[in-house]
């Protein structure tokens, strides 16, 4: 250190430290987690010797199984539907000469990401709870497909918007100027292009829907108790590393989906 | 990128649209965010309308409401209507937690732009390769359950948990220190729920500084404190703004934090807005709680549109 050398403008002195303490600081935790879901004694936080059944206990869990089918049901749908919605949404206002209405059609996509979850899950507890009072209309478990649709729709539609944006328009307008009907071009040309845009969205809508507490908690009805409604459930009972086990399960597909997002964004960018 | 900047050059893409709308019906395609647009109208903007509603309504005994207009949720919200003489007395419960609330926002938003700005510049500085882990590894906390990492940090923090068996062990202490169901724990939870929404916009600000001007500045005889703060700090303003705006609106509104690390004796505005749609079976208060709420919310987001519109920014 003492040894003089050129100056890197770049550098800020302590930062490097403050980044390696706050990595510190977002994973232990976590980590910790995770490794006392291995733990075979039965207290949570005694530590004994490595063991695999709190893995094998959660999944011969009839409570456990439900959970995850409902939250699959749920996520996979809402997934498919935002997906969609999003991808139709994100060309409808992109390729289009600006049309009026086109900043509120912006807002009312992104609407449900600036307005807190909490004010989202009562609002949207008292619309079924309306529906259900005055026209007699419970879905079921719709209620919660048709609560996570509408949070998943704006965050699988940055991905693809993002990706309709970055895209070299030239190819379409060649496309065009060789007479390929609109559909034509759409289907040979931006919708390959796009593809990628659409995974992202998909694995990001998932990953919201998948972890979804607050809006489902208060929505959810007897019987559609979702993983993360399960694991809170648990929490107010004698805890065992089952909790851990299960809850890194939940961590673990996050990772996979935000990874898989991650690196199709990257691939993207080179 | 030839393609790219040629396309670029000489027709904009406003022309280009232009073009495209001429030879095609690229003008029908507005009809494709109709059903995006429907579903959240009527399962997102609608139900707002009908917590407006409710919130001038009466509650009825086993939760839901009575058609019959009443400005009781708000007044409720300040006073109290005294049984016998029907007076209404000053009840500044419900403002305390939303004074609460606010503070600790403020004190998480502070907290983590503190942490988060120079973790966010030491990653924008690295070479790329090595940017991409940095950005996975802030990527995926931020899009990590967040009752998991809730969890994680209860575990840690018990009474039975591993920063008391460690210090008992180390003979620091002799009894545990109570850290869990108190504002320590809220706020510590907060830190740890909101960081990564600090770091990642102000990594997207930082990452297109453009370090001519640094180097400029060092020209010029500035030390690395003023670089610091009269250059690259002023510069990375609107991330700065939108990391703050992402921690504050959800650090506000959180629920999920105070509910497990503060055991329901330490309120915030989310836990409070909940209860009345539960034990509470107050509808119409619950509805009014959360109009202040999304009221603080815009007041927030007016800042943010006054204070970023107007400028170009360059990049």
């Amino acid at each position: 250190m003492a040894e003089p050398r050129v100056m890197d403008i770049k550098d800020q002195p302590g930062f490097r430290s403050i980044a390696i303490i706050c990595l510190l600081v977002l994973y232990i935790p976590v980590l910790i987690l995770m490794i006392f879901s291995l733990n075979s004694g039965s207290l949570v936080t005694h530590w004994e010797g490595v063991t695999l059944k709190w893995y094998g206990s959660a999944f011969l869990n009839q409570e456990f199984h439900s959970a995850a089918k409902n939250t699959l049901i749920i996520s996979v749908t809402a997934t498919i539907v935002s997906t969609i919605c999003a991808t139709l949404a994100a060309i409808g206002m992109t390729r289009v000469k600006p049309w009026r209405g086109l900043a509120a059609a912006f807002m009312v996509i992104n609407l449900p990401l600036m307005v807190p979850e909490i004010i989202t899950a009562v609002a949207t507890l008292s619309f079924f709870a309306l529906i259900a009072g005055t026209l007699g209309l419970n879905f079921g478990i719709g209620n919660l497909i048709l609560a996570h649709t509408v949070f998943c729709i704006p965050f699988a539609y940055m991905p693809i918007r993002a990706r309709l944006e970055d895209m070299d328009l030239t190819l379409e307008y060649a496309a065009a100027d060789l007479y390929a009907t609109p559909w034509n071009a759409f289907k040979r040309i931006t919708l390959p292009l796009l593809v990628p845009g659409i995974m992202s969205g998909a694995a990001l809508a998932f990953i919201v829907s998948f972890d979804d507490f607050t809006i489902t908690q208060l929505v959810a009805g007897p019987g559609q108790t979702t993983l993360p409604l399960y694991i809170w459930n648990q929490i107010r009972r004698p805890m065992t590393p089952e909790i851990n086990a299960i809850s890194t399960i939940l961590l673990l597909v996050s990772i996979l989906f935000v990874s898989v997002s991650f690196l199709i964004a990257r691939r993207r960018a080179k | 990128m030839t393609t790219a900047a040629l396309s670029s050059a000489p027709l904009s893409k406003a022309a280009l649209f232009e073009a495209q709308a001429v030879k095609t019906s690229a003008r029908r395609n507005r009809l494709l965010s109709l059903p995006a647009l429907i579903i959240i109208g009527i399962f997102g903007v609608l139900p707002l309308v009908i917590i407006c509603v409710y919130s001038f309504l009466v509650a009825a005994p086993y939760g839901g409401v009575q058609w019959q207009f009443s400005t009781d949720a708000y007044l409720n919200f300040l006073f109290q209507r005294d049984i016998f003489d029907d007076t209404l007395q000053f009840t500044p419960d419900f403002l305390i937690i939303y004074l609460r609330s606010f503070l600790f926002a403020v004190v998480t938003t502070i907290i983590c732009l503190l942490l988060g700005f120079p973790t966010a510049y030491f990653m924008a500085t690295r070479p790329p390769a090595q940017r991409n882990w940095w950005v996975l590894l802030i990527t995926i906390p931020f899009w990590s359950n967040l009752l998991v990492r809730t969890l994680a940090i209860m575990f840690i923090i018990r009474d039975e948990g591993l920063i008391n068996n460690a210090l008992l062990a180390l003979g620091v202490i002799d009894r545990p220190i109570t850290m869990l169901y108190t504002n320590f724990a809220i706020q510590l939870g907060l830190l740890y729920a909101f960081l990564p929404f600090m770091v990642l916009p102000l990594y997207s600000s930082l990452e297109k500084l453009d370090f001519r001007l640094v180097e400029a500045a060092y020209d010029l005889y500035a030390t690395r404190r003023q670089v610091l703060w009269r250059v690259i700090i002023p510069l990375s303003k609107p991330g700065i703004i939108a990391g703050c705006l992402l921690v504050f609106i959800p650090a506000l509104g959180a629920y999920v934090t105070p509910l497990i690390l503060g055991g329901g004796v330490h309120l915030m505005i989310g836990d409070l807005i909940a209860q009345q749609f539960g034990s509470g079976r107050n509808w119409p208060l619950g509805c009014a709680q959360a109009l202040i709420l999304m009221a603080a919310v815009l007041v927030a987001l007016y800042f943010y549109v006054r204070n970023t519109s107007g400028k170009v920014q360059h990049g």
